[in-house]
């Protein structure tokens, strides 16, 4: 084995495996150092049940940019894109579902047999939400903005940003700017009356967020969540073959492809730090490999307060790391059924899809606010919010014929409980409470429960190295995006210490399958094209 | 006015306090002015009233936060009988029977808070100085005239890259410091700076009043900012209480306005502008006199502006559904007693400094997050927020000698109550009030002489303030600056030529500034060459 | 109310003009008679007793508490051996002065850190990850200065240790009237004097020890205003006066590097890493833009100003604490600014601390400083002077 790489990658997710990926393909010597047996890191499919093939954390790719899978050449390692799944399944509490789908007739339709107002309102909403979130995703494939920076590439970059806002149209931005810093309630009374739509459309502005509908900042996030996906429909999905953690792999394949190494089983113990520069790792079993750049897929908190030794950090820097507001609120469940669950149906809507995409038990913004009430006092909802997925109806490859697996998404669960911990009596309740929810929805769903397993915030902290369980490695508030993400003034991948990088969801655009990993990678290309060492006027 | 009805230049609708500095201005560059009042007494919001006889109230706005100091100088308001009091402590007092003050004295202020935690007392000084410098960038935003950022005018181009140039010149680590400041909520915003819970329920319970939004929600920090407003406004200490109450500001404003020569007419309901052929021309009173203007300044909430003072058809769709979205929900209350005796703390009890100042009911932040929640689904708060003072401490001649006013703001009141607003709700709502006061002054109870409840119904039945809310529309992120009122309409023109807007629900707003009146004015002036000959 | 210090019921039975002022919060007294000269030359002559409860005082203790402190400071600290006293400045991330004091090593790891402004806080951030525990003593441990060069002979009446044999910059356990007191070898007067920390409980009986054993050696309680022109005549800075601490600066401009404070010989740039190391290393590549200097005024010039308008030469009695123009020579161009300055009794001179540009730095340069004279703003000549202006062999001895 080589004790010296031109780039160490900290952690084996899709974003580090992207960067690592990028830069094999630049002619780096890379090497990826994995805690874990497998690589995916949040994106992992494995069989936690024997027979049963589960997407174990994340279930939502999120947006999987076309240009990245070319470039990298992902299909060819293996990574089969079954399409875009749109249904979204509202079940109601007095018997009646609603269907929202892709297919704009048949939305309308549903969402008609609730209100008509709301029906005739539906494709004008679709549209505003492609437009502002369109916005978004330019934002998203280039690094954050730097508004205050008098670099000249910063201000063209930010000059070419300001045209494609122009885009927008007078009304359009105008929108833009009035809706990012909304509540998503107010944003959805603005628009609709009916509880349930408004219901599934505000959980996708508080998923993963310690904040209700009511909150301000909220409507962002709806917009966040529809960035890159394809318009027509809300909350899709993209189905890959084999599960989420089918991408990793067919990154790692990619990479080994590329010449880059993996290795697993190989825990961090600690960043080697120089005169202010990075030159390597050690592993937990005391090993050392040099590098001149590491690039630390693990979170801020994690880099820096656990990896590095603070006296390489200004107080200051450390007092912002500090700062960065995890507080995960959501847990996981995954089953194992024998049976499909009974969900209401959707009035006049075809039975057989209803299924396909995803359940959201959300039924309207008030259930969502008291849920979050709960969570604001330290304790886990009463009645949750959940966000359900059955991959095994798409790719019948991922359980035993006729059986099913499904993959519950449950808010909110705080990570800090005021009254308790996480322990495993509190861990149960959790997954009985899960199971009792959708019992109220799909009433034989308890029955039909073959096996089961629960990830509270402290068990997705513990086994996926989430800060305080949270997915995306830090919320995403306005005050935690673009250029304020991870931490003021470092939002370009550097860091205060030489040749370190980061590459997480802790770093712009956050929750997208590699997005951070790509633009992580340019910077680290960038920069070594420049100098061995950047001047110290580009520090901040 | 007989014989005169129409040789006004101006007529503002409103005798508010920016009402009356739109008045002031416009008269003061020689304009005709006539401004009317639907009440009897003028101030709007800021008035001072003898509810009981003996006792004088500032019957809603109590305090004088940041009226602006150049309108203070420019209309040479002193002269006209406005003196500022200082209100020099906050005191919260605990459920545990301890207490948090805060002292005008910095090692006062700093000892009493090393009593409840060494590190936060440090940490407010730091705190301070970062306030400071957020003030200071904030500052020109509050003195300018709302760019519109999607237009190419050169012009607005202009004054759009000035406004760039400011926050770029911030640098990046205090423009980072103002992101989240304008992003944040107070409670998240507060808990990077300090530990001690009462001390971060006071600070943030000034980032709520008057929105309906608790202090966990994003975009209530920046109001952290006004307390240290005016300490870098040129008027040291502006933050206080007006001689005489909050009718002193507006009578002082009224007495500047008719000194430059303006008449102010009360009692003068306007029922509704006149447009002829596209323009103002003038108003019509609910008694059916009609007054002809050269163009017509309304300084009432966008509600009332847009959809109640014109007739439909003047305004384009779009706005009209603006205006509809347009938020006001009023979140407070106001209970005004009289007493017998001054209330006696258990925290601290008898006479002494801390009955000069505020009275902060804030244990802690989830204290004001459970207030917050009853409002959520309709209830008013079981144990509201309440700031408090006693103005006859501070101005003697508020109360009969030895006897005592006190005035209570509260929140959250929802103006959505479930089953509405009636006498019962008010007296119950009076009553929790009440109780919860006691339990930190057991002597109230006994104290009281006469009680007056304000929900924010009557606020809006009294004041006219739509949905009661004391900002004319609430202080959330998008509904300000260049999107107040509304987005394309917050210069203070309206698509009605010849009829503006002053009120607080145009750029900034908020509590008894001013700003709004007197940018609007000035901005009245720049039309002066399209004013009708 | 503000806070008195433990020797309050002594302190302000003696002040015979309630010349009280604020230090940190507390009550002191600027002068206990009612001019401050006597008080002075007791420091210079005799002996002087000074309260200095209000320093803070922080005990930093455990296995990190060496690397803390030598995180936090730019001097080596891994050299400061047991019971010796070291003064050191301390910066922000930037190599920007925060505050200044000393730091004594009173166990292996144990220190004591004293210093003008609260630092818990400061402390605290920098601890991150580390083994230690930092109390915040100030209050608890009362201080009182023990100045002049007959206070080792006080000292020798009173303590059962033998201070006589304590070098400068190092400390003491003893025991005064059998209290347990630390007495250290340093001072605020560039005289020869030691400083005396104790419980606040046992405050009274060392202060009247104290008095009574300095009685026979001519020693008095002195207050700030004769501490103020001691400090001045050995080059002694003051945070709030003759720099703003980065903690407080309102903008760039106002705070110092320890090169443009003449402290770069605390800055340790052999120690791999400290807060503001990477600044400080920087800059020091660099020559500093401003120097800490002393002024001199001449007298002459002095005289002829007054002369001019019929007046002898008149100074103010206590020392001035505010910022002055410092001229080229002649008057006109400004390069610099004195921050405090005094008469100095006993160079028979008028003498300031100051801001220098550079270029303007060199002992020796004449340069002019603003005087007021007779409302009328006029340039008195003045030299540079190195500091401190009095040097006194029996501080170190």
């Amino acid at each position: 084995m080589k004790t010296r790489y031109d780039v160490i990658v900290i952690g084996g997710g899709v974003n580090e495996l992207v960067a690592a990926t990028y830069l094999a393909k630049a002619g780096r010597a890379v090497l990826v150092v994995e805690p874990g047996e497998t690589v995916g890191g949040v994106l992992v499919t494995r069989e936690v049940f024997p027979g049963f093939a589960v997407d174990v954390c994340a279930h939502d790719l999120g947006w999987l940019d076309a240009q990245m899978v070319r470039d990298l050449d992902l299909a060819s390692h293996g990574l089969d894109i079954l399409g875009v799944e749109s249904s979204l399944l509202i079940p109601g509490q007095d018997g009646r579902s609603l269907s929202l789908r892709a297919d704009a007739a048949e939305a309308v339709r549903s969402i008609a047999e609730f209100s008509p107002a709301d029906a005739a309102k539906w494709p004008a909403f679709l549209e505003r939400v492609a437009s502002l979130a369109g916005f978004l995703q330019t934002l998203y494939r280039v690094p954050p903005p730097l508004p205050t920076s008098r670099d000249r590439r910063d201000l063209r970059a930010l000059l070419a940003l300001g045209r494609r806002f122009r885009g927008l149209g007078k009304v359009g931005m105008l929108e833009f700017l009035r809706t990012l810093p909304m509540s998503v309630a107010d944003m959805l009374d603005d628009w609709f009356e009916g509880d349930l739509l408004k219901g599934a459309l505000g959980a996708g502005g508080v998923a993963h967020l310690d904040q209700g509908p009511r909150s301000a900042g909220t409507a962002f996030l709806l917009l966040h969540r529809e960035a890159g996906r394809p318009p027509g429909a809300l909350r899709t999905r993209t189905i890959v073959r084999g599960g989420v953690g089918q991408v990793a792999r067919a990154l790692a394949n990619a990479l080994t492809g590329r010449g880059g190494e993996v290795r697993l089983g190989a825990a961090i113990a600690g960043i080697l730090v120089e005169s202010g520069a990075a030159t390597g790792v050690v592993l937990a079993g005391g090993e050392e490999i040099s590098a001149s750049t590491i690039v630390s897929g693990a979170d801020p908190r994690r880099t820096f307060l656990e990896h590095l030794d603070p006296d390489h950090l200004d107080p200051e820097f450390i007092r912002a790391v500090q700062n960065i507001k995890f507080n995960g609120v959501a847990a996981k469940v995954n089953l194992a059924l024998d049976a499909l669950p009974s969900f209401a149906p959707a009035p006049g809507q075809p039975d057989g899809r209803l299924l396909r995409g995803t359940v959201s038990v959300s039924p309207s913004l008030e259930y969502l606010e008291r849920a979050y009430d709960d969570a604001k006092y330290g304790r886990p909802s009463r009645r949750p919010t959940l966000e359900v997925t059955i991959p095994s109806l798409l790719d019948a490859g991922l359980a035993p014929e006729g059986k099913h697996v499904m993959s519950v998404w449950m808010q909110y669960a705080p990570y800090t409980l005021h009254q308790n911990t996480w322990n495993a009596s509190a861990r149960d309740a959790l997954g009985q409470l899960v199971v009792d929810t959708l019992a109220d929805y799909a009433p034989n769903l308890p029955g039909s429960i073959l096996d089961r397993q629960v990830l509270t915030p402290a068990d997705l902290e513990a086994e996926f190295g989430l800060s305080e369980g949270h997915l995306y490695q830090g919320h995403l508030t306005l005050d935690q995006i673009l250029f304020m993400r991870p931490v003021p003034g470092w939002s370009g991948y550097r860091t205060p210490i030489d040749g370190l990088y980061l590459s997480g969801a802790c770093t712009h655009p956050a929750g997208l399958a590699g997005g951070p990993g790509r633009l992580a990678a340019m910077r680290v290309l960038a920069d070594r094209k420049r100098a061995t060492r950047r001047p110290a006027g580009l520090r901040r | 006015m007989p014989g005169r009805t129409n040789s006004y230049d101006a007529i503002v609708i409103g005798g508010g306090h920016n009402g009356l500095v739109t008045a002031a201005y416009l008269a003061r560059a020689g304009r005709r002015v006539l401004v009317l009042e639907r009440r009897e007494v003028l101030g709007g919001a800021a008035v001072s009233e003898e509810v009981f006889p003996g006792f004088t109230f500032s019957v809603f706005s109590y305090v004088v936060s940041l009226l602006r100091p150049e309108i203070i100088r420019e209309l040479d308001l002193p002269a006209h009988g406005l003196q500022i009091l200082p209100l020099e402590s906050t005191l919260t007092p605990l459920p545990n029977g301890d207490y948090l003050a805060a002292w005008a004295d910095p090692d006062l202020n700093r000892r009493e808070l090393y009593r409840h935690s060494p590190k936060d007392a440090e940490a407010y000084d730091e705190f301070g100085r970062l306030m400071h410098h957020m003030a200071m960038a904030v500052k020109p935003i509050l003195n300018m005239v709302p760019p519109d950022p999607t237009s190419l005018s050169p012009k607005e181009l202009l004054s759009l890259a000035k406004l760039g140039k400011h926050f770029r010149d911030l640098g990046s680590e205090r423009f980072s410091a103002l992101f989240k400041l304008m992003t944040m909520s107070s409670a998240d915003y507060l808990d990077e700076w300090f530990e001690c819970e009462p001390l971060k329920a006071t600070k943030s319970a000034s980032g709520i009043i008057g929105t309906f939004l608790g202090p966990r929600s994003p975009g209530t920090a920046y109001v952290l900012l006004h307390h240290y407003m005016g300490e870098i406004d040129g008027a040291f200490r502006a933050w206080g209480f007006a001689k005489g109450g909050a009718g002193g500001i507006s009578e002082a404003i009224a007495s500047a306005a008719r000194g430059f020569g303006a008449e102010i007419k009360t009692q003068a309901d306007v029922e509704q502008v006149i447009v002829k052929r596209g323009r103002a021309a003038g108003v019509a009173l609910a008694d059916g006199t009609e007054v002809s203007a050269k163009l017509v300044v309304s300084s009432l909430d966008p509600h009332l502006t847009f959809l109640r003072l014109l007739e439909p058809g003047h305004l384009p769709e779009d706005l009209v559904e603006g205006v509809k979205r347009y938020r006001f929900r009023g979140s407070s209350g106001k209970v005004n007693l009289a007493l017998s005796e001054l209330p006696n703390f258990t925290c601290l009890p008898g006479r002494g400094p801390h009955l000069r100042g505020a009275i902060s009911i804030s244990p802690s932040v989830d204290y004001l997050e459970r207030a917050y929640d009853d409002a959520k689904y309709g209830h008013y708060s079981r144990r509201p927020y309440m700031d408090i003072i006693i103005p006859s401490m501070i101005d003697p001649g508020m109360a009969p000698l030895g006897q005592h006013v006190m005035s209570i703001f509260v929140q959250y009141a929802p103006y959505d109550l479930n089953d509405g607003w009636n006498d019962q709700a008010r007296e119950a709502f009076g009553e929790t009030v009440i109780d919860t006061l006691a339990d930190y002054a057991p002597n109230l109870k006994s104290s009281i002489l006469h009680r007056q409840v304000l929900t924010p119904k009557d606020i809006e039945d009294m004041v006219g303030l739509t949905q009661g809310n004391i900002f004319q529309g609430e202080l959330a992120l998008q509904q300000l600056f260049f999107l107040r009122p509304l987005p394309q309409w917050a210069k203070y023109r309206t698509p009605v030529r010849g009829y503006y807007q002053c009120g607080s629900g145009t750029h900034p707003g908020g509590g008894v500034m001013g700003a709004s009146g007197r940018l609007a004015a000035l901005e009245i002036l720049k039309d002066g060459s399209r004013w009708p000959k | 109310m503000l806070k008195v210090t433990p020797f309050h019921p002594r302190t302000s039975a003696l002040a015979q003009g309630q010349a009280w002022r604020r230090w940190a919060g507390y009550t002191v007294l600027s002068a206990y008679a009612l001019h401050h000269e006597p008080e002075y030359a007791a420091i210079r002559n005799s002996a002087a007793l000074i309260d200095v409860s209000p320093l803070y005082k922080y005990v930093i203790r455990g296995p990190d508490a060496e690397r803390l402190l030598n995180r936090v400071l730019p001097r080596e600290l891994t050299k400061l051996k047991l019971h010796q006293v070291m003064y050191t400045p301390w910066c922000d991330g930037a190599g920007k002065v925060i505050d200044d004091g000393t730091v004594s090593r009173l166990g292996p790891d144990t220190f004591r850190l004293t210093s003008a402004d609260p630092n818990l806080r400061w402390l605290s951030q920098n601890a991150v990850g580390m083994d230690v525990g930092i109390e915040d003593v100030s209050e608890r441990t009362a201080a009182l200065a023990l100045q002049g060069p007959t206070s080792r002979a006080i000292l020798n009446e009173l303590c059962d240790g033998d201070v006589t044999q304590l070098r400068f910059f190092r400390l003491a356990v003893a025991t005064i009237d059998s209290v347990p007191v630390t007495i250290s070898r340093t001072g605020y007067t560039g005289d020869l004097g030691y400083e005396i920390w104790l419980d606040r409980e046992q405050a009274l009986t060392v202060w009247d020890a104290i008095m009574d054993a300095g009685r026979p050696f001519g020693m008095c309680p002195a207050g700030i205003h004769a501490l103020d022109i001691a400090r001045i005549e050995a080059g002694l800075l003051m945070i709030d006066i003759d720099y703003v601490s980065a903690h407080r600066a309102l903008i760039e401009a106002q705070k110092s590097s320890p090169f443009e404070l003449d402290l770069g010989w605390t800055v340790d740039l052999g120690k791999p890493s400290f807060v503001g190391r990477t600044a400080l290393a920087d800059e020091a590549a660099r020559p500093p833009l401003w120097r800490l200097r002393g002024i001199a005024v001449d007298w002459d010039s002095l005289e002829r100003l007054y002369a001019a308008v019929g007046l002898p030469p008149t100074l103010p009695s206590v020392a001035w604490r505010t910022s002055v123009p410092v001229l080229v020579e002649g008057g006109g161009v400004q390069v610099g600014y004195a921050t405090s300055g005094c008469w100095s009794p006993l160079l028979k001179q008028y003498i300031a601390l100051a801001h220098l540009e550079a270029a303007y730095s060199e002992p020796g340069t004449p340069l002019a400083l603003e005087v007021t004279v007779e409302h009328r703003r006029r340039p008195a000549a003045a030299r540079v002077v190195s500091l401190p202006f009095l040097d006194l062999e029996r501080k170190r001895a």
